[in-house]
């Protein structure tokens, strides 16, 4: 009796085994915890990395609010994050297949300005004046559009057909890109700034009147909600059909519910954001209407950049992992001797994802000379560096074959909400430069030693 | 075992004076080799002997410099993997040809992906039927849905395996296919290749396991410096003389004894 209760009561005596006692049943309560955290998320079928960076950009977004005294989450500010980083977003969604296929595009940046020259010339110079059709045409818009479309696709292809057919290495293709097409800006006009825009295609940059207003707004996130809906029963069923595992039934709810408040959430704060007084007092007396007391209060609502990014992601997503497209970029990634054993014509996948990325560098180059409302010389300078940023912070191995769409946008966010958190706080320029440089290395550093972990 | 097919029916692979160059190098010089249905032919010679890049204008990763292959007696033009597989050439590469980053039925499936009418990958469809001819290959497989990065090597290459069955191959070019693989895969890989056999399915297997070789095949070409050495009827060889044909380069009849005996020493 006596010696069995004294064992243990002489190691507990000792204060390291009392120690390693404690330690090991930390750690084994850590291990169960964490290992509960993961069966969670598997019933939930949630991309774990994306759940880091959203955790990620809610720790940047409340340490903002903090010191800038509650200025950064307010929607007023949120509002315009999102304006300012459509344009980036767009672009690096392209920019994850361009990397995913272990290629890489040095020329977003001058290719946007050189688009958005081309556009700002259609509209500005070409239609009204070389043609005589006059300003503002219903038509011009448009047209400005579609030439800077069809552009950017000719000039993606051109890269792509370089880099594909004429075995020169993207990053050389792209670097004389990125020469070459902001150099031609200059011969366009001389570096004079070609401004004012045509009035439609202006509301493409957002401001207040370049939003989609209170009511459509909620018309556009019911049907968001309905679409998250659908695809969740859709995937449910189809599973079903075979016999696969399908998540839990709470899982799934809770997953549609999630999407459909963060949509409608989303709304409800673009929709908080009112028109500045004097804007809303000018609608009041151009049309006619009694302004109450404190002022008309007009809802601005989703910013059509927004609203395009939002259309331009779920296309991406869709390309990238439901067509054969997507699938063959991302099997290029990750062993090109087996796509072209496999049949699948290398060449023209890699030319296809340049001519893409051009087609999103027109959208981009689009929506940044409408919110300047001309275009100025130096327009897109450095984007390509922001785009690539942001793909890579988003989850995109420059090894290829890895990366998603979503975590490039929410990647684009995140360096906007640096870079206008850091404005907030007055800090000057090459001080951003110097923190966004610092979270780009460690973002991917720490990401790959979780790989590493995980392997 | 099953005897040659009879000589009147044309053979189901017939590659005549097949020549390709790799700069100064002819790495495989005017080979003729035929297959016929039903039939394992053991492509065995040392290392750079020409055996997988001969294999590889068969399955349309090589163009040949010169020379002609005819499917069912008619010449078929190979120019890349896709034309092979059209005609019912499936193969299983050394390297497994996987792309790693994507998950087991995406590989059983790459470059002849299932859609549903409007073009989206039926990604469902191809796990059922990755499930399926996995069932019946390897039924303990059960890593449907991650990357086959994480897979043993075993396992991959039963998802190379897999890939070449699945599309009702007619001919099938077998790369060292036991290469990843411990005893009890490897004589599962033996059954399979006897089943197909059986099947009528014409079979090349390249091996450097020469026990492999005699186990599996019917006839054995021997390769040396991108040439044949010889044809032989496996039945009437030994081990030996078919080492001998690897290592010197020689028919049988042609070693000298001085060089046999050197072989022994």
């Amino acid at each position: 009796m006596t010696e069995i209760s004294g064992v243990p009561d002489a190691t507990s005596h000792r204060p390291a085994g009392r120690v390693r006692a404690a330690v090991s049943r930390v750690r084994s309560a850590f291990g169960s915890a964490t290992s509960r955290v993961r069966s969670v998320t598997t019933s939930l079928e949630i991309d774990t990395r994306l759940l880091g960076m959203l955790l990620a950009l809610a720790v940047i977004w409340i340490l903002f609010h903090w010191r800038s005294n509650g200025n950064f989450i307010t929607p007023r500010n949120l509002w315009n994050l999102s304006v300012q980083s459509a344009s980036i977003a767009i672009m690096a969604t392209g920019m994850v297949l361009v990397i995913v296929s272990r290629n890489i595009d040095l020329s977003v940046g001058s290719l946007l300005g050189f688009l958005g020259y081309t556009m700002a010339m259609v509209q500005a110079e070409w239609i009204p004046q070389t043609l005589g059709l006059g300003f503002d045409q219903p038509y011009t818009w448009i047209v400005a559009l579609a030439v800077g479309i069809g552009l950017g696709a000719l000039i993606g292809g051109l890269h792509g057909a370089l880099v594909a057919y004429g075995g020169v290495p993207s990053f050389v293709v792209t670097l004389g890109g990125f020469l070459i097409w902001r150099g031609l800006i200059f011969w366009y006009a001389q570096g004079q700034t070609i401004a004012p825009l045509d009035s439609s295609f202006a509301l493409l940059g957002g401001g207040p009147i370049g939003s989609l207003g209170d009511r459509w707004s909620w018309i556009v996130a019911l049907i968001a909600c309905a679409g998250i809906v659908y695809t969740l029963i859709a995937n449910r069923r189809r599973k079903r059909r075979y016999g696969f595992q399908t998540r839990p039934r709470w899982a799934e709810i809770l997953v549609g519910a999630v999407f459909c408040v963060a949509v409608l959430a989303a709304v409800w704060v673009a929709n908080s954001y009112p028109w500045p007084p004097a804007l809303a007092s000018q609608y009041a007396a151009d049309h006619g209407i009694t302004e109450p007391p404190g002022g008309l209060r007009i809802a601005t609502g989703i910013a059509f950049p927004v609203l395009i990014l939002a259309g331009v992601a779920l296309v991406m997503t869709v390309i990238a992992t439901r067509r054969r497209f997507g699938r063959y970029v991302f099997a290029i990634g990750g062993n090109p001797e087996a796509a072209v054993l496999g049949g699948i014509n290398v060449r023209r996948t890699i030319m296809l994802t340049f001519v893409l990325m051009g087609v999103l560098v027109a959208i981009s180059a689009a929506i940044t000379s409408a919110r300047l409302n001309g275009a100025v010389t130096n327009l897109g300078v450095q984007n390509e560096l922001d785009v690539i940023a942001a793909a890579v912070i988003g989850g995109t191995s420059f090894a290829g074959g890895i990366g998603t769409i979503a975590g490039a946008v929410l990647g684009a966010v995140v360096m906007q909400s640096l870079r206008s958190g850091m404005l907030l706080l007055l800090v000057d320029s090459p001080t951003q430069d110097i923190v966004v440089g610092i979270v780009l290395v460690a973002a991917v550093g720490l990401d790959a030693l979780l790989r590493r972990r995980a392997s | 075992m099953t005897a040659p097919a009879p000589a009147h029916s044309a053979p189901l692979v017939e590659m005549r004076d097949i020549r390709v160059s790799f700069g100064g190098v002819r790495a495989v010089d005017d080979v003729t080799l035929d297959l016929h249905a039903g039939e394992v032919v053991g492509v065995v010679g040392g290392n750079g002997a020409g055996k997988s890049t001969l294999m590889k204008t068969l399955s349309g990763a090589q163009r040949p410099d010169s020379g002609e292959i005819l499917i069912d007696g008619r010449v078929a033009s190979i120019t890349n993997p896709r034309d092979a597989k059209a005609v019912g050439i499936e193969t299983i590469y050394q390297t497994l040809a996987l792309a790693d980053n994507v998950d087991a039925p995406a590989n059983l499936f790459l470059g002849r992906e299932l859609t549903t009418a409007l073009g989206i990958l039926d990604d469902s469809a191809m796990e059922d039927a990755t499930r399926k001819v996995m069932g019946r290959l390897n039924p303990h497989f059960k890593r449907f849905k991650t990357p086959v990065r994480s897979l043993s090597g075993g396992q991959r290459q039963s998802v190379a395996i897999a890939r070449a069955v699945h599309f009702n191959a007619r001919i099938l070019i077998m790369d060292e296919p036991t290469a990843a693989l411990g005893p009890a895969e490897t004589a599962q890989v033996r059954d399979l290749i006897r089943q197909l056999k059986a099947e009528g399915i014409g079979i090349f297997l390249i091996s450097h396991d020469i026990h492999d070789v005699f186990d599996l095949s019917d006839r054995i070409a021997v390769m040396y410096h991108g040439r044949i050495v010889g044809i032989v009827d496996k039945a009437k060889v030994t081990t030996d003389e078919v080492l001998g044909m690897i290592i010197l380069g020689k028919r049988p009849e042609e070693v000298t004894q001085e060089e046999l005996a050197e072989l022994h020493g």
